[in-house]
């Protein structure tokens, strides 16, 4: 078995990677968080295939493996690209449009601990709401549920509803398919918490590079040094159990799958949070603005870490491997 | 072992070794680790650095001297690096070595230096120039442990246990045939082995640390105190949880680390960011795995038939894998400036 990812994989990264960092520099991402709606954008990331390239080719679809739909999500994370991209990858199969596009979905996993209120991410431009429980999937009508816009939601680049309750909504899937979407749900979002733990690190290795202060760069001090070698790590590992999970799911014999996205999503989620966070210390001062576009990357892993899952409840359901 | 050709796993086929590449070296370290098999022990700087340091850099002679014995596991080594002011700074050793005729005469002091008492050789680092600069006059030397002149004092650990010595050297005629590489350039010599520690080297005892973790749940699943099972506390649950998660992406990360270096065929300078992580997780599950024993932990032998011995060795000697083979802060280091390309610290 090979431990590293394979030539085309590697020029699927590469590829997408600079496809994506020339469609939506960050920029773009920060024009809509000024306000300045972005009405081609969806259009383009379904045009890249990013929904259907799970399907088989008979299907219009691409035929790639989980691995390489986490080294596409990965890049979506990186590029801060806005809108249920994963909801919609997940819908693909299950509702009519998904695939292309055309229906923009979103939902809620509810076989996680999920309290309320029920807060809904892009529930305005979404035509279908996916609902995972224990026993099924279900389909709601964004007209049937009775939520309220939030305000100023807390990433700019993803509007969020508050409901109270939620319809019942039409049944379309059974628990098989609602826990493997969860699980599919859960690595598409690490792979995305993957991505932005890279984008922080990155900027604040080439602000530690820059910026002067007692007559050096910064990044020539140990204390500085220290803590990026640390973000790097995280990342690191991050980038091994988002990999690993991915494969598993390709390859069910290697091992227990549900285990290492679990694993996977725990790993990536705390990562990316540490790098965030590092990212707006070493920025110093300029960490803290609105200007310096660090706070969407950790405003993200918010959005991300509270889905499919959370750090703690990913540790709690690896800790019950152990019986007792 | 040795009988059966998989003494030497990363050694060269001409050498007796098996040649694995190095995901082949990491499934036979996975293998071993889950058989339970014998920690390599007194053989540890024979095989992975002693030996393979020969075998690139060594004089035929020297090679025929020295690797089958040291591959047979009759032939015992230990390491001559460390000094009182020479630790993470190795490159200011100050051992000296005076050419006299054909012979170095050496003076100075080793230490933190594993199997010395049982030790036939040292691999010996001295300081043959001492007006280049640090890195420049360092040379590599073969020293036999019985010259006379060398006085090896026990150190005993913080566990009680006496791997470690002090080894005394005053006069020590170490003959100028046991130069290996050129005179001055032993800080290049010694490089090839520190790059093969910090790569395959721990992949057994990261591989024990699962067995260890489940070892530990067992036990918090007996233990009680005010009649609730420590495995009771949704807390310490939850922190073996993210203890598990962490171990298998290590693994994973060492996997795909190991993945990448087997093309260029050394382990390159990702092993770093393995053997920090790996070091810092081994203290954190020792944690837990203290807590798990509560007021047991003040026994270092089993008691009631709790591991104690096992859990307190295991989390004592974890103190030191964040010093050895490159501290904790060298490796942060090296991630900042080698791989990271952060500016150096002067």
């Amino acid at each position: 078995m090979a431990f590293k990812l394979s030539e085309e994989q590697q020029e699927l990264q590469r590829g997408f990677r600079d496809f994506v960092a020339g469609r939506f520099p960050l920029e773009r991402a920060a024009e809509i968080a000024d306000g300045k709606p972005d009405h081609a954008l969806w259009g383009e990331v379904a045009q890249m295939g990013v929904f259907s390239l799970r399907l088989p080719e008979s299907a219009g679809g691409l035929g790639l493996s989980y691995v390489d739909a986490a080294l596409v999500f990965e890049e979506l994370g990186r590029a801060l690209v806005p809108g249920p991209t994963v909801w919609t990858h997940l819908a693909t199969g299950l509702i009519d449009g998904a695939a292309t596009g055309e229906t923009v979905v979103t939902g809620l996993d509810l076989t996680t601990n999920l309290h309320t209120p029920y807060v809904l991410e892009n529930l305005d431009a979404a035509r279908a709401v996916l609902l995972l429980k224990d026993d099924g999937v279900f389909r709601l009508d964004p007209g049937s549920i009775e939520a309220m816009p939030v305000e100023i939601p807390l990433d700019p680049l993803t509007p969020v509803h508050h409901a109270a309750t939620l319809p019942t909504g039409e049944k379309i899937g059974d628990a098989q398919t609602a826990s493997s979407l969860s699980l599919l749900g859960s690595l598409l979002s690490s792979a995305m918490l993957l991505g932005i733990a890279q984008a922080a690190s990155e900027m604040a290795i080439a602000y530690a590079k820059e910026r002067v202060q007692f007559d050096r760069p910064i990044g020539s001090f140990q204390a500085i040094k220290h803590m990026l070698a640390d973000t790097f790590v995280r990342q690191e590992l991050a980038r091994a159990a988002v990999y690993s999970a991915a494969g598993t799911l390709d390859h069910p014999e290697v091992g227990d799958a549900a285990t290492a996205v679990a694993e996977a999503k725990l790993v990536a989620g705390e990562s990316a949070m540490r790098c965030c966070r590092t990212s707006v210390q070493v920025h110093g001062g300029m960490g803290y603005t609105w200007e310096v576009p660090v706070h969407y990357f950790l405003k993200r892993t918010w959005v991300l870490e509270t889905t499919f899952g959370t750090v703690d409840e990913h540790a709690d359901r690896i800790a019950a491997t152990f019986g007792g | 072992m040795y009988d059966a050709g998989w003494a030497g796993i990363s050694w060269p086929k001409a050498f007796g070794g098996r040649e694995a590449s190095l995901v082949e070296q990491l499934i036979y370290y996975e293998e071993y680790a889950r058989a339970k098999a014998p920690y390599v022990g007194v053989n540890f700087v024979g095989l992975l650095h002693g030996g393979p340091t020969l075998i690139v850099e060594g004089t035929d002679a020297q090679k025929e001297k020295h690797i089958p014995h040291i591959l047979r596991g009759d032939q015992v080594w230990c390491q001559g690096f460390s000094e009182p002011s020479a630790g993470s700074d190795l490159a200011s050793l100050r051992t000296r070595a005076e050419r006299d005729g054909d012979h170095y005469v050496v003076n100075g002091q080793k230490i933190w230096t594993s199997f010395a008492q049982v030790a036939d050789y040292c691999e010996l680092l001295v300081r043959t120039d001492p007006d280049a600069p640090k890195h420049r006059g360092i040379s590599w030397l073969i020293m036999p442990m019985d010259l006379p002149g060398i006085d090896v004092r026990p150190l005993p650990t913080l566990h009680g246990e006496g791997e470690f010595s002090e080894v005394f050297l005053d006069n020590v005629r170490i003959p100028v045939e046991n130069l290996v590489g050129a005179e001055n350039d032993g800080w290049r010599v010694t490089n090839v082995t520190l790059r093969f520690e910090r790569g395959t080297a721990f992949a057994g005892e990261m591989y024990d640390l699962k067995r260890w973790l489940s070892e530990i749940a067992a036990e918090a699943q007996k233990v009680t105190s005010y009649g609730a099972r420590a495995w009771d506390d949704a807390g310490l649950r939850r922190e073996i949880g993210h203890l598990q998660a962490d171990i298998d992406a290590l693994w994973n990360l060492l996997k795909l680390s190991i993945g990448q270096a087997d093309e260029s065929g050394v382990p390159g300078v990702g092993a770093s960011a393995v053997k920090l992580f790996f070091t810092e997780l081994k203290q954190r599950i020792g944690d837990v795995a203290m807590r798990v024993l509560g007021r047991a932990v003040l026994g270092r032998s089993d008691m009631a038939g709790m591991p104690v011995q096992y859990f307190s060795y295991e989390a004592l000697q974890s103190l030191s894998m964040t010093i050895a083979a490159g501290s904790s802060q060298i490796q942060r280091k090296i991630i900042g400036e080698r791989i990271l390309g952060l500016p150096k610290d002067k």
